[in-house]
């Protein structure tokens, strides 16, 4: 590798690294948090991953990490081990003190009087949160195109997507701006922008990570993760943000402590690992089928065993997911309303009621994916189609979970490639729904069980030259496995790419403005 | 506004059967609300009692108070119900500005407590079965005020203010299955069921219970169907009415209505109807346009209620006596009869002359004296002063003091009444009264004669009628008497003392 | 199975409280009905037997304590607030005058 100028060095190390030469008092806070705020100012405005930049409070909590480092004592032994590491946060995750937009109109300059559990936990932490980053409005979307704000573009290919809803985060953390991120999965909102952007990206087991102040698409799905360059990084992270949350009634209770740990096992021998056969061939790109392949070698060549297994009600699991998730969507988003909080808008003629304010508001308020997903949502739970619907849906459901019952039976971690295409161009998909919907047939299975799925990088396809991802899949509560499956066939691939693969990511100019939103 | 027609009650009876049904909600009396740990409280300034989850903020989730699910259950037991095994949530999506989330959380196909049965005592004694179909956990919605137009009402106001802080107040609705075959005593029976709800979740310590509050309000439905006929008619749906005596009239008021109505020729609408207690009548309420839609489905930021019989039963056992058994025993115990027990309950002094004979139990007070000092002396100074005779300021023990005082002879009756205006003036303990006031019997017969003697001396005519044996004329010298020690003395033995001093037998 | 049709996106539409120009209905009805197309397998797939899962990890008996915790003062509360007087959100009218 070449030689850098020093803070572009810093914004290349992994959170692990930067914690280490933090502690080690290498470089401060300040430095590290200076750096990447630079690089966002530097690139942000080709890449338009940041909806807000943070600056005054990330450096402010630098400092007091600095501060207590330099004073010694107590109270920088207890400092975290990732106090002083910046973070970059998705802007559907309510903030004290920054706005929150949920990349939707109807929340524009909204502030939220409290912060998520997450963020509570950031700040605990002392990592200084950077700002926050694009998404599709409120999660709805594969690609951030349908952002009120603006698309994010792939650091890879500035035409084409960073995957959604959580591209922002994704393209901050492979451009360089931010070494880590909080995602959202719904339905693959964090590992689809990981494979797309070539960076890691976790959805951990439903309950793992609290949900409260995530603002919610669909409750039964909706899982906070964490995205990085590292699948080290993730486990550090997910350790960070995890455990029991009294706030939220579908938090789990188990200890999620042993991640990093299985991030540092480095062995896979005789692991059982699966490939789902309903999760490649038919519909998977070339590219990335051949990616897939290579890293089943990999694995099989570290003394894992390959076992083929079948989940014959995963092709089902598309359709039933946008019946529940559509049909939660729509009660969700109900509080958007005009009344309490957010945009207002007067209809433009007849009588002023309430009625018709909230629907002008709303009218104007969300964009077409929103809407679309609300309609279709309050028909599925409307008088006399519930049962064909929503009812079918949750007993489809179930049949996935058998599914997955079945296959961890036979298979400790189950892998497939984590979308069936590389990143797509701009507004390649924007006018056909069922296209975009298609792209999250390899990660919504993982949501519709609640088991934890991890996407790491697994190369670049031949044809296009872009990054595809590998997904591993665990049974619940058992995040640890995909920790240690990942981390091993991380170590592989960049063994055989000399590198890590963002390496070869091209260099971005760093011309451009500042994207809005910064102070 | 048009007014309806209405019939007679009478003439309505002639044809019809009416079929009775109510929902019933219960304000938990819990220190925070539903899914919030908000304080709930009544009363407060605007918006004072709200956190982010209560006002529906972006990102908030709901959890689940214990005590307002162990009151639930609490509630389900003393209207004989089955508790369920396990129960969910459910979301009622409508958009109304009063709820913040544009759903309430509430329970739809699988209530906390159901089949369950409540027997509604009639005023003169008769018992009425009234069957429980559900009772289910909810939260409140916050308190709409209209302003400009007519003021208060909706129908034309300019605009609403919206308060939250009864947003998430925990809820019980309790709803019964169709009650017929009351006959004209349906508005009664109306009035009776909403009571005796409000007393057993009164009695069970859950709610404050006060109507006037909407801790307690009821929505009843009435319909109508010619007498002989099996099918329901088609019902309307009284929302809102808050106090006993509104139940009551409203359902006579909708039976009237319906009766005219069918005897039209026209069908009955289906539809809500709100009650006017200045009018006492109701009128067509403009349905929530969501109202036949409400998309129910599970609530998925919740996870099921699962109550163990081992649970179940620990708060069975916490349950106080059941109102009506309490009240069968205490009257058998106290040996009233129906009468005088029904007034007792009626005067609302039932537990007050319980714990007075409780208090009285060491000095023999006895079931009938204290029913006496209750009904006679303490009821009519409460409702002058517009209180509830047991908030007057009266202890039990001070009856038991009074009440002594008279059986030991040392003030009569006359005196025990002023003494209890002491009382209530804050003047002290009844014996202390009778010092300070210095209302003490003459009880000394030296002072008593020397006044029988001038009254006699005064009314020389008076006392040869006795004398020649015309003992009824005694009045007027016990009267003097009195009248010289100002009622200080014991009435009887002035009448004995004269007696014997004219030497006449009584 | 029915077919969503224009009628329908509009009472739905009404239902959800969303404003909808005749083009908007028209696309929308449009796209709907091949995302409903798409679904409508899902019905067909589980039978009777088959529970419904409403939770994708099951828990039970979740609660809180009765103990009162936080709350907003009523300028944070209203902080977000379009309209607001008197410490109370500002509504137009709820009915419209008929």
């Amino acid at each position: 590798m070449s030689s850098f100028e020093p803070s572009t060095e810093l914004i290349r190390l992994s959170a692990a690294a930067l914690a280490a030469k933090l502690k080690a008092g290498e470089v401060s806070a300040v430095e590290v948090t200076q750096a990447h705020l630079d690089r966002i100012a530097s690139v942000d405005g080709e890449i338009n991953a940041f909806l807000h930049v943070n600056t005054n409070e990330a450096l402010a909590v630098a400092a007091e990490v600095d501060g207590i480092r330099a004073a010694g004592g107590a109270a920088a032994e207890e400092l975290h081990q990732l106090a002083g590491v910046p973070i970059a946060v998705k802007d559907l995750i309510v903030t004290i003190g920054q706005p929150t937009t949920a990349g939707s109109k109807i929340l524009e300059g909204w502030r939220s009087p409290y912060d998520a559990t997450v963020v509570r936990k950031l700040r605990a932490a002392k990592m200084p949160i950077l700002g926050k980053t694009n998404l599709d409005e409120f999660a709805m979307g594969s690609s951030t195109e349908h952002s009120a704000y603006g698309p994010t573009r792939n650091p890879w290919d500035l035409e084409r997507i960073p995957g959604g809803s959580g591209g922002g985060s994704a393209a901050a953390v492979a451009a360089f701006e931010a070494p880590l991120a909080l995602g959202t999965d719904t339905g693959g909102s964090i590992r689809q922008p990981g494979a797309v952007t070539g960076t890691v990206g976790v959805k951990p087991t439903y309950g793992a990570v609290s949900r409260y102040g995530a603002i919610a698409m669909a409750s039964s799905l909706d899982q906070i993760g964490p995205v990085s360059r590292t699948v080290l990084d993730s486990a550090l992270l997910q350790e960070v943000i995890g455990g029991h949350d009294p706030y939220d009634s579908t938090s789990l209770t188990d200890p999620f402590d042993n991640l990093v740990a299985a991030a540092r096992t480095g062995n896979v021998e005789g692991m059982r690992i699966g490939i789902i056969k309903e999760l490649h061939g038919e519909g998977y790109q070339a590219g990335v089928e051949n990616r897939f392949n290579e890293s089943l070698e990999l694995l099989k060549e570290a003394g894992a065993e390959i076992v083929e297994v079948s989940c014959p009600n995963f092709k089902y699991a598309l359709g039933a997911y946008y019946l529940i998730m559509p049909s939660e969507v729509s009660s969700n988003l109900a509080k958007f309303d005009g009344v309490r909080y957010g945009m207002r808008v007067l209809p433009k003629d007849g009588p002023l009621t309430i009625e018709r304010v909230m629907a002008a508001t709303r009218a104007a308020g969300f964009g077409d994916e929103v809407k679309r997903r609300i309609i279709l949502g309050t028909y599925a739970l409307s008088a006399g189609y519930y049962d064909a619907y929503y009812g079918s849906a949750q007993k489809v459901r179930t049949l996935i979970q058998r599914d997955f019952a079945a296959a961890f039976a036979q298979a400790d971690v189950l892998i497939s490639p984590t979308a069936p295409t590389t990143a797509f161009k701009l507004g390649e998909k924007l006018n056909d729904p069922l296209a975009m919907y298609l792209n999250d047939v390899a990660t919504i299975p993982a949501n519709m069980a609640g088991v934890p799925g991890l996407s790491l990088p697994g190369g670049l396809a031949d044809e296009d030259g872009l990054p595809v991802g590998i997904q591993l899949l665990a049974p619940a509560r058992e995040d640890a496995r995909v920790y240690r499956v990942g981390a091993v066939l991380e170590s592989l691939l960049e063994e055989k790419w000399g590198g890590p693969l963002l390496a070869q990511a091209p260099v971005l100019d760093s011309n451009s403005t500042v994207a809005g939103g910064s102070l | 506004m048009s007014v309806d027609t209405i019939l007679s009650f009478e003439e309505a009876m002639e044809k019809y059967d009416p079929v009775l049904g109510f929902e019933v909600h219960v304000e938990l009396n819990t220190r925070t609300k539903m899914f919030s740990s908000a304080p709930n409280v009544f009363g407060d300034d605007p918006n004072t009692n709200v956190n982010e989850v209560d006002l529906g903020m972006p990102g908030v989730l709901p959890v689940v108070n214990k005590a307002a699910v162990e009151s639930s259950i609490k509630i389900g037991l003393a209207l004989n119900c089955k508790i369920a095994e396990s129960c969910r949530f459910a979301r009622k999506n409508y958009f109304y500005p009063d709820t913040p989330k544009n759903f309430q959380t509430s329970q739809y196909d699988e209530p906390i407590a159901y089949d369950g049965w409540l027997d509604v005592e009639l005023e003169d004694g008769t018992v009425f079965r009234v069957e429980i179909e559900r009772a289910h956990m909810e939260e409140d919605a916050g308190k709409l005020t209209h302003l400009g137009g007519q003021a208060g009402r909706i129908q034309g106001a300019d605009y609403s203010l919206v308060d939250y802080n009864r947003a998430g107040v925990p809820l019980v609705e309790i709803v019964t299955k169709p009650i017929e075959g009351a006959g004209s005593r349906a508005p009664e029976l109306a009035k009776a069921y909403v009571a005796a709800v409000r007393e057993i979740v009164k009695n069970l310590g859950v709610s404050e219970a006060r109507m006037e509050r909407g801790n307690v309000r009821c929505d009843a439905n009435v319909s109508l169907r010619p007498h002989g006929q099996e099918r329901f008619g088609i019902r309307s749906e009284t929302k809102n009415v808050n106090s006993l005596r509104a139940v009551e009239h409203a359902v006579r008021y909708e039976i009237q209505r319906h009766a005219a109505v069918l005897e039209s020729g026209v069908p009955v609408t289906q539809e809500t109807r709100h009650w006017h207690e200045d009018t006492r009548s109701t009128t067509a309420g403009r349905e929530k346009s969501d109202a036949d839609d409400y998309r129910y489905f599970p609530e998925p930021d919740l996870v099921p209620v699962v109550a163990s019989r081992e649970w179940v039963e620990e708060l069975r056992a916490t349950l106080p006596e059941p109102p009506a058994e309490r009240r069968k025993r205490l009257k058998e115990a106290w040996g009233y009869s129906d009468l005088e027990f029904r007034d007792v309950v009626n005067a609302g002094v039932m537990d007050s002359i319980e714990e007075t004979i409780a208090a009285g139990a060491a000095v023999g007070l006895t079931a009938d004296a204290a029913r006496k000092w209750w009904m006679g002396e303490i009821v009519g100074r409460a409702k002058a002063a517009d209180v509830d005779p047991a908030d007057l300021g009266v202890t039990p023990q001070a009856i038991v003091e009074l009440n002594q005082l008279v059986v030991d002879g040392k003030i009569n009756n006359k005196m025990a009444s002023q003494v209890l205006d002491g009382v209530l003036a804050g003047e002290g303990a009844p014996a202390e009264i009778v010092e300070k006031r210095g209302l003490a019997m003459v009880s000394d017969d030296g002072p008593l004669l020397e006044a029988i003697d001038a009254a006699l001396a005064a009314q020389p005519d008076v006392a040869d009628k006795i004398r020649g044996g015309k003992v009824q004329a005694i009045g007027a010298i016990v009267g003097g008497v009195m009248k010289a020690t100002r009622g200080q003395a014991d009435a009887g033995r002035v009448r004995e003392l004269i007696l014997e001093k004219l030497g006449v037998q009584g | 199975m029915a077919a969503i049709n224009r009628d329908d996106v509009a009472h739905l539409a009404r239902l959800a409280r969303i404003e909808m120009s005749a083009e908007e209905l028209d696309r929308m009805a449009g796209e709907l009905a091949v995302i409903v197309d798409s679904v409508k397998s899902v019905s067909e797939v589980a039978g009777e037997d088959v529970p419904a899962t409403s939770h994708p990890i099951p828990l039970s008996n979740v609660f809180r304590e009765d103990v009162v915790g936080h709350v907003l003062t009523p300028a944070e509360a209203l902080s977000g607030a379009p309209d607001s007087e008197d410490d109370r959100f500002k509504v137009p009218a709820i009915l419209d005058e008929e």
